[in-house]
């Protein structure tokens, strides 16, 4: 335990003097807040001219998702591959530390990055609950901010797998993108051509965005916080497996 | 202390190390000299727990370094050939860091003790990145000493350094060396010579020869040699000096001066300086030349080439 969280800390640092850490926070807050605005904007418009009901946290987790999408492997990227582009990773895997350690260390610094990052859309939600009357709903709120930690979580841990196959941090980022678009898009368009049956039920079930929908609608079941641990841990657990075989090479 | 017994390293299907099998001792400091490729970098990295062998096995410090290599880790200190260094940190925070996973209790007085032996204690709040490469391998060095490792595991430690520099991490590893173990790789031969108390030349992922540097000078020189330098012409007098009997190889050299050799034991100096004068020279310097380790060196490795 000592061990990850000496690693993640120095993760967790290594964001705030990185350049592409800013770009990537300014990224996601930009967008989140321009996007706020609009909507705010138009959706009061609305409001006064024909009644429509007020906006609710949809409107700030919905990009959020998105965006993530997209910055969360430029966080990750160079977790590993840049240790061995530096060799560094020499250093950490004769330094009395697991590699399994070494794995989650990295992966908890970028998660708790994102989750600064997260924290400061707080600000959105607080902002929409005084515009609105009565308020928006809290349950929702608190069902959305989960289903977009627990995707983060998931985004991160396949970046971090990624980034432990490649020494190069660019071949990391697309193909983290590309694995992250696959679980988020792709696999939910075979639910369109496959007729009902156990295949239909298993890609309805490794759909994310699907999951994630009916979690920020409020609803949580069991399975929606267990796929993506799973694959949370499936990621780690890759990524530990990838840093093994490197010492077999 | 390490011993490593009949250790082989595969990489699919080129064979880096075949069958070594060596000791360092507590308190010696072990040279392991060869060629670029030679399989020296491959075996330390097995040792430091950085890879497992194909076949053998070994220990450092007492425990297996395949099943107890967390413990090995714990207890060695390796610098590997470039220093592994975080740029984006300061010296101190780097060392911190390396500090936090080995669980120093007391980092700081640790780090300090560090510094000071590389003597960077200067530079503790520099970031690393704007080091020099000396300076780096320092600290590299400094990351290595950090725990007061049983085992010492050094590549290539004077690689980069200005001549000051080396003479003086020469100094800080002859001094570990005296109550700890050190096994370090060069190519620079004269500090295996200088530095060692054993020598183990490796070619081709073999052990061509294990001695100390003294022995392998001895043992390898079959004829002794003298150099001659005389006042006037020396490709005149070289003929003359050839008629001795017992003087074999005589050789003129560009500098003006001749080299012989003669068998060990028939010492023929007394007649060579005699026949100098006698030819109407100024005698200036006759002096014996031990082989050089280089020599020594070249010797073996192209004795092995034409086995193969």
């Amino acid at each position: 335990m000592r061990n990850i969280w000496t690693i993640a800390r120095r993760e967790y640092r290594h964001y705030f003097i990185s350049p592409i850490a800013y770009i990537v926070a300014l990224a996601v807050l930009l967008i989140v807040g321009i996007y706020f605005v609009i909507v705010l904007y138009y959706v009061s418009n609305q409001t006064l001219m024909y009644g429509a009901t007020a906006p609710d946290i949809s409107i700030v987790i919905g990009p959020m998702a998105t965006i993530f999408l997209f910055a969360t492997p430029a966080l990750t990227m160079r977790l590993l591959a840049d240790e061995q582009r530096m060799g560094t990773l020499e250093l950490m895997l004769t330094a009395p530390i697991r590699d399994g350690e070494l794995v989650i260390g990295k992966w908890l610094g970028a998660f708790l990055f994102t989750l600064t990052i997260i924290a400061i859309t707080l600000v959105y939600p607080i902002v929409l609950n005084k515009l609105t009357s009565p308020g928006i709903d809290q349950g929702i709120m608190i069902a959305s901010y989960i289903a977009i930690i627990l995707l983060v979580a998931l985004y991160l841990a396949l970046g971090t797998a990624m980034s432990s196959f490649f020494s190069n941090q660019f071949a990391a980022f697309f193909a983290t993108l590309a694995v992250l678009l696959i679980f988020w898009w792709l696999i939910s368009l075979p639910t369109y051509i496959i007729p009902s049956g156990v295949f239909h039920d298993l890609f309805v079930y490794l759909d994310l965005n699907g999951r994630f929908g009916s979690m920020t609608r409020g609803v949580i079941a069991l399975s929606d916080v267990v796929y993506p641990i799973s694959l949370t841990v499936l990621g780690l657990l890759l990524s530990t497996v990838a840093v093994e075989m490197r010492r077999w090479r | 202390m390490i011993r490593v017994d009949g250790l082989t390293k595969d990489y699919g299907t080129r064979r880096a190390i075949e069958n070594l099998t060596f000791e360092a001792r507590q308190g010696e400091v072990v040279g392991f000299l060869g060629p670029n490729g030679a399989g020296k970098t491959t075996t330390m990295r097995i040792l430091t727990g950085y890879m497992p062998p194909t076949y053998g096995s070994a220990k450092v410090a007492g425990f297996d370094i395949v099943s107890e290599s967390l413990e090995v880790r714990r207890r060695v200190g390796y610098l590997p050939e470039t220093a592994p260094l975080y740029a984006d940190m300061t010296v101190y925070e780097y060392l911190k860091f390396m500090a936090d996973l080995r669980h120093l209790p007391n980092a700081e007085d640790m780090i300090d003790d560090a510094l000071e032996m590389v003597g960077m204690e200067e530079r503790a709040e520099g970031y690393v990145g704007a080091l020099s490469k000396g300076m780096r391998q320092r600290i590299g060095l400094a990351q290595a000493l950090l725990h007061k490792p049983e085992v010492l595991i050094l590549d290539e430690p004077t690689i980069g350094l200005d001549p000051a520099q080396v003479v003086e991490v020469r100094k800080i590893i002859r001094e570990i060396g005296k109550e700890r173990t050190v096994l370090l790789s060069t190519h620079i031969l004269s500090e295996a010579q200088a530095l060692c108390d054993r020598v183990l030349i490796i070619n081709k992922g073999h052990i061509v020869v294990e001695d100390s540097p003294e022995n392998l000078q001895a043992r390898l020189v079959g004829a002794e040699r003298s150099i001659l330098r005389v006042k006037g012409d020396a490709d005149e007098l070289a003929p003359k000096i050839a008629e001795i009997e017992g003087v074999q190889n005589v050789k003129a050299q560009p500098d003006g001066s001749v080299e012989f050799q003669f068998a060990p034991g028939m010492d023929v100096r007394p007649q060579v300086a005699r026949a100098v004068i006698k030819a109407g020279y100024d005698l200036l310097e006759l002096r014996p030349v031990g082989m050089s380790l280089e020599e020594i060196f070249l010797e073996l490795t192209r004795d092995n080439t034409k086995e193969k």
